[in-house]
């Protein structure tokens, strides 16, 4: 095993080009494991004779070695190792480093840990997102880093740092186990946002994806689908079909009193949800929903005042409250200036009559924003298609697909026809 | 059939003054005649006039009224021999009507020896025919066996020994007498699917069929579908059924009630053209509906857009309907029906409408009649929206350009949502496949 010296002084030099990389690489795996870390301690300042753009794969060997040798970081002088790191993800260089990717993810579930422990989330959020950025091969692929970067945002409540990655739409992945955390906590931030119909697809997606056993994101992902979809539309749609059986089968035991609660919402009675939302309070709170619930509880009065748009041209404020099972209208009056606020319905108060009028949707689709909205969306959908087309064409011209459906032919057929495999569709060149 | 015995429904008949006691109350204030019994059971023969006067004597409050039910009801068993019915119409009755009318256990003895004797005897006839295999005798054993238990109000068994016949039956004839035969026992075991069932054996078989079989028939049917609450074919087979029937199927259902019948699931049922072409153009029911007057003019008022009139009739007609034991649960929501379409076809032409006016026409409160618009609208049935602080209603067509716009955008934003969601899980699921290929790894 060279020494710590020599090993630095390759790094220092082979880190020109990408063939001088490769060599590195080769030297390093050589020299990794146990005996680098056991030298960890010295190595620290070594760190401060590398710079970590241009020498990235070595800083991250000899860097991953300190963080997973054993020893407590603050034997590096503890914050000082954590900006070491930080420093380093904001830094590195996205092509070295995917060379040795374990290793990077690594260094980054040791920043986040490190960070959880000193429980200041916040000064974890800059060097992470970046480090997402380096790994993704691209934009459209999950990393481990994503569900840890979420979970740093989360707990440090800076849910608008965890939107630049939310938007990304995901299609690659890896790690099943990643896109479940990933769903989970990339819907606790849109409902922190308040952007309920994007935490609903995203819960959505963590629900109904496929697996083979129940696991337990899963079942929480549930219980805030169930909420969030009463808050959206109302009511709690069944499984598609393309859910997995064993989510089909068990899902709802495990979530047993959010059925209730659903069942009873769409009683329509505000009374009962709130006795239901008391009684039971104990377990919501302890799955940390309690705050969502009352969401829920709030959002039925505005859906029936929704209704009553739809019937009312004028309405008087006393008849607001009764319909809607308030107590006084002045309560009603208050809901409906925050609806109307909010922009969720359209109407104006008149304080001297006690009356409200309701109005249709003065949105005419006539504006130059309407117009360019439904451009963007057009262009949106038709990339998708393409995309979907593209994709449907590939699985049509992979070996595995024919030999399946070439063998179910055959066997309908017992012998092979040229009429068979002309219909196949081949690649066009 | 009498002209004064009338139905009691048709004619400028009311409810008794306790008779909302049982009921939901008759809103409408009525003057006290009461439902003449004797009339009323003059028009039914065999059991059907004892279930009705059962069920009279049961529902309805009035003490006279049920006592008048319970003496006819018990003249009338003791010319039959159906010793349980003896034995409830005498418990009913509890010695009220003093002691000519209790049970009478000397008869209830004879007539229980007289048919083991008969029913022996027909078992040993029939089982003589059977051995014979004499196709015929064997057919009309069945069926004296039926009458039998029939007669004996073992019904269950009547049904079975009728069924049985089928398998002997040679002719047409033959196949039609076993419908009928068992149509009858299955309205009164309530099994009306049988009864929809061989009303269209019935009418399958090739020979042309006498017409009163036909309107029996028809008859039937809508009393099927009326009890399984298909209302509009039930009214559609009640407004076809010939006058022909006349008194020939009092066993089963008066003239009267074909008309009360089919009268009132029409209007529930029916739109506007085919309730002039089927219900008032037609002269068939028209000889109907001259049996019940009181029906015709709610017909007729219904369609001339004389609400308030039409529903002040169905009320005086509602507490003798309530007795009636085919129509007694169907009223409630026939009359709701035909109240809702009526509220439907009033604003139907109009802009706007004034509560006020709209409260008067159909005698209600603005209030109620608020409510029950808010419903309608809620239900989509009626396209309007309702002014609350000047109390009028104003009709509203949807735009269909911002609808459109609405519905594409949305259809826009679904298909993204889960053509994103599809690729995901077709990209986990690939995932899944080139692990399983590729041997265990560790996940």
């Amino acid at each position: 095993m060279e020494s710590l010296e020599a090993l630095v002084a390759h790094i220092q030099g082979l880190s020109g080009s990408p063939e001088e990389v490769a060599h590195l690489h080769s030297l390093l795996k050589q020299a990794d494991g146990e005996p680098l870390r056991a030298h960890a301690a010295a190595l620290v300042p070594f760190l401060a004779h590398l710079s970590p753009e241009t020498h990235s794969l070595g800083y991250l060997y000899l860097l991953e070695a300190c963080a997973t040798s054993g020893s407590n970081l603050s034997d590096f002088g503890g914050g000082d190792f954590l900006v070491t790191i930080a420093g380093f993800l904001t830094a590195c260089s996205a092509d070295q480093i995917r060379l040795a990717p374990d290793k990077f993810l690594n260094v980054c579930r040791v920043l986040k840990d490190q960070v959880m422990q000193l429980i200041m989330p916040i000064r974890g959020i800059a060097p992470l997102r970046a480090a997402v950025r380096k790994i993704q091969s691209s934009p459209e692929q999950l990393t481990p880093v994503h569900a840890d970067y979420l979970l740093l945002c989360l707990l440090a409540k800076q849910y608008k740092a965890g939107l630049s990655v939310l938007e990304d739409d995901i299609f690659e992945v890896e790690q099943p186990k990643d896109l479940f955390l990933y769903c989970y906590y990339g819907g606790m931030i849109y409902i922190g946002l308040k952007k309920f119909p994007k935490a609903l697809e995203l819960l959505h997606n963590a629900v109904t994806a496929p697996m083979s056993m129940l696991n337990a994101i899963a079942v929480e992902a549930y219980k805030k689908y169930v909420l969030v979809s009463l808050i959206v539309n109302g009511q709690v749609p069944s499984f598609p079909k393309y859910t997995s059986v064993s989510a089909q089968r068990s899902m709802k035991n495990h979530a047993q009193i959010y059925v209730e609660l659903s069942t009873s919402y769409s009683n329509g009675r505000y009374t009962d949800l709130e006795t239901f939302v008391q009684a039971n309070s104990a377990v919501f709170q302890s799955d940390n929903n309690l705050g969502l619930v009352k969401q829920v509880l709030s959002s039925m009065y505005k859906r029936n005042i929704q209704r009553l748009t739809q019937t009312y041209l004028t309405l008087s404020l006393e008849d607001i409250a009764r319909s809607v099972q308030l107590e006084t209208p002045r309560d009603a009056e208050m809901h409906v200036l925050r609806m109307i606020e909010d922009g969720e319905i359209h109407a104006t108060i008149n304080q001297k009559d006690g009356m409200v009028s309701f109005h249709e949707d003065p949105e005419q689709y006539k504006s130059v924003e309407m117009l360019e909205h439904i451009d963007s969306s057009i262009q949106r959908l038709t990339a998708l298609s393409k995309k979907l087309a593209s994709i449907d064409e590939n699985m049509s011209c992979d070996p595995a697909y024919l030999m399946k459906t070439g063998r179910d032919r055959g066997r309908f057929d017992g012998r092979f026809d040229y009429d068979d495999y002309d219909s196949v569709p081949h690649k066009y060149f | 059939m009498d002209v004064e015995g009338e139905v009691p429904a048709a004619a400028a008949a009311a409810a008794a003054n306790g008779l909302g006691g049982a009921e939901e109350a008759s809103a409408a204030p009525v003057s006290a005649e009461q439902l003449d019994v004797e009339a009323y059971a003059a028009q039914y023969s065999g059991r059907t006039r004892l279930a009705r006067l059962l069920f009279i004597a049961d529902r309805c409050g009035v003490e006279a009224m049920q006592l008048e039910a319970l003496r006819m009801a018990y003249d009338e068993i003791k010319r039959w021999e159906d010793v349980q019915l003896h034995r409830d119409v005498a418990a009913k009755i509890g010695g009220r009507l003093g002691p000519r009318f209790g049970l009478d256990q000397a008869w209830v003895d004879t007539v229980t020896r007289r048919a083991d004797q008969r029913k022996e005897k027909l078992e040993n006839e029939l089982n003589g025919y059977r051995t014979n295999l004499i196709k015929e005798s064997i057919r009309m054993g069945y069926n004296d066996i039926g009458d039998f238990f029939y007669a004996h109000g073992q019904l269950s068994d009547a049904f079975k020994s009728y069924i049985r016949t089928r398998d002997y039956c040679t002719t047409s004839k033959h196949i039609v007498q076993m419908c009928m035969n068992v149509i009858l026992v299955s309205i009164e075991l309530g099994q009306y699917a049988h009864v929809s069932n061989y009303v269209s054996k019935a009418e399958q078989t090739p020979d042309s069929l006498d017409p009163i079989i036909v309107a029996k028939l028809k008859a039937a049917a809508g009393l099927a579908n009326l009890e399984t609450k298909k209302y509009k074919l039930a009214a559609r087979k009640f407004v076809e059924t010939g006058i022909e029937l006349g008194n020939n199927y009092s066993e089963v259902i008066a003239p009267q009630d074909v008309a009360v019948y089919g009268a009132l699931c029409a209007l529930a049922s029916f739109d506007r053209s085919d309730l002039k072409s089927k219900v008032i153009d037609n002269i068939n029911f028209r000889n109907f509906l001259e049996l019940v007057p009181e029906v015709r003019e709610l017909v007729n008022d219904f369609y001339a857009s004389r609400y308030g009139s039409c529903l002040g009739h169905l009320e005086k007609l509602k507490p003798n309907l309530l007795l009636d034991i085919h129509l007694h649960e169907h009223v409630e929501t026939l009359y709701m029906d035909i109240r809702h379409k009526a509220i439907i076809q009033y604003t139907l032409p109009f802009i706007s409408v004034d509560l006020n006016t709209m409260a008067t026409a159909f005698k209600t409160s603005v209030t109620m009649l608020e409510k029950e618009l808010a419903a309608l609208i809620t239900e989509n049935k009626i396209q309007a929206r309702i002014d609350s602080h000047n109390k009028i209603l104003y009709a509203r067509h949807a735009d269909q350009r911002n609808a459109t716009f609405q519905r594409v955008l949305q259809t826009g934003n679904g298909f993204e949502r889960d053509v994103k969601s599809m690729l995901l899980r077709a990209n986990l699921l690939k995932h899944d496949y080139i692990q399983k290929t590729s041997g265990p790894r560790k996940m």
